[in-house]
Order: structure tokens, then sequence, then C-alpha cells
């Protein structure tokens, strides 16, 4: 588990970033026809057909700190916790609950709440609760 | 054409990602953090977001199919299931203990933290547990 880190709040970066993410999802929409989920994106890049263009985007994913870079001269600021025991655990839980669940934060929370999907308005209040109880415990009560 | 655009799409959606803050674990974990140090500008990416899709979403819908496929294909709308809640369930936990999400992790992959490093093949593993739990389901 990360020790905590004071992080600022920033509003206005964190409101252009996520009009940024939506005008992805968009994009998806219109050019593919599909929903901007990066699980099933992630999964339709190794099986299944059309996997070129989920090839691309997730190589889009990750070309975009280096791109980052090019443009500010800095990599993205963040803290990572390096704890391999934890960060396993956590790497299972996160691809089972979301391939189980059919969707993560971004396929249930931004484009199923775009839609106004019942299944992913529950999977996102679901997600949320269970993730601010282990927060909780894992920092204010281990 | 199809892999030039969907890189495109990528990039934007990384940078949204970067420029949020939600590609920093820190972050994320402290806006979970609701009784303690609480961070709640991960409220906004969602907010910013969502309301982008629901707009953009209804103007692409106005065509009868999408630009670069044939059809529109949309998850279907079933009901509210026991392998929803219990992945969305055990996702939660995941998030919680490493404030990853599967986006944010792609994106963090570059820098090569060790954390990072851990965190993708077994979240990759696990996409392939979980897609074969749901097809016993």
């Amino acid at each position: 588990m990360l020790p905590v880190i004071p992080t600022e709040f920033t509003p206005w970066a964190s409101l252009a970033g996520g009009v940024l993410i939506g005008v992805s999802a968009v994009m998806v929409m219109l050019l593919f026809g599909r929903v901007a989920g990066i699980v099933g994106i992630t999964s339709g890049a190794v099986v299944g057909h059309d996997r070129g263009w989920r090839i691309a985007f997730v190589a889009g994913l990750i070309a975009a700190p280096l791109a980052w870079f090019g443009v500010s001269g800095n990599f993205p600021e963040q803290q990572v916790s390096d704890n391999p025991a934890g960060m396993i655990i956590a790497g299972l839980l996160v691809g089972i609950g979301t391939s189980l669940g059919s969707g993560c934060t971004s396929g249930h929370g931004v484009c199923g709440l775009a839609r106004f999907s019942p299944r992913s308005l529950a999977a996102v209040l679901v997600f949320m609760i269970c993730a601010a109880v282990t927060v909780f415990l894992l920092r204010h009560v281990a | 054409m199809r892999a030039m655009f969907g890189f495109l799409s990528g990039l934007i959606f990384g940078f949204g990602l970067i420029m949020s803050g939600m590609a920093n674990p820190a972050k994320v974990l402290n806006f979970l953090d609701i009784f303690g140090n609480w961070d709640p500008s991960l409220a906004f990416v969602m907010g910013g977001a969502s309301v982008t899709a629901f707009l953009g979403y209804r103007m692409a819908w106005l065509r009868d199919e999408p630009l670069l496929l044939p059809d529109f294909d949309l998850p279907a709308r079933g009901r509210i299931d026991a392998p929803l809640l219990a992945g969305a369930a055990i996702f939660g936990v995941g998030w919680g203990i490493g404030g990853f999400c599967p986006g944010p992790a792609w994106v963090a992959l570059p820098i090569g933290a060790t954390g990072t490093l851990v965190f993708v093949p077994t979240m990759l593993a696990g996409i392939f547990v979980g897609r074969r739990l749901k097809a016993r389901a």
C-alpha cells in the first residue's frame, strides 16, 4: 500500500482532462460504433475480430506519457506503490473484477453513465463504495 | 485508417488521464479516502467525461452507422445480475489497494515504476481468468 501522499485539489485540470476523455469516447462511438471501455478494448485487442483499431488504441494510451514528455519536457507526476505483493493482488483483482463485471471506470463510469445504463450505474455505485471502504480499512483501520 | 484513428483516440484518452491527475495512483487513492486526506478532483474528471460523452453520443447516433465500421454495437441493456455486482465489488477492492484502474495502468507503463511493471501483467492475467468465470456464470 502506498503511504499517504497529499495531493492538491485540481478542479480545472481535472475537468479539462475529463472533457478530453469524453472527446475520445465520442470519437470511438462516431468512428467505430463502440463504447470506449478500456478493459473491453484490451481484451478485444487480444482475441476476437476487429483487433486492429483496439491494438492501436492501447498503443495510443502507452504513447501518451511519451508525447506528454515531448510537449512538456517532463514525465507525468506519479507515485506508485512498490510493494510487489500488494500490486500483484491489486492487478489480479482489477483484471478479474472488470472482466467478470463487464467494465471498468471508463466502460461503466464514463460510457455507461452517458448511455443511462442501469447496469453501469449499479456497477459504478458498487465499485466506488468497495474502493472507498478498502482505502478506509487500509489507511485508517489496519 | 482504422489504426490511425484508433491510435489517435487512445492518445487523446491518455492525455486526458494525465491532465486530469487520474494517471497518478496517489491522487486516485486520495479521492477514495473520503474520511481522510480527501481530494475531490476526480469527481470533476468523471463529470467532465460523462457529460461530454452524453452530448457527443447523441450527435454520433444521428448517423445510421459509424464512420469506419459497418454498425453500432452497444452493450446489451440486460438485467443487473450477480456477475456484474460481484465483478464490480472485486474491481473496487483492487482499485482501492493499488490506485490503478486499467486505463491509467496502460498510461503508466512506459514510465516504468516497479509497481506498474508488476500490476500490468497480473491485470492481463486477471482479465482472462475473469472472462472464464463470466463464461461459466
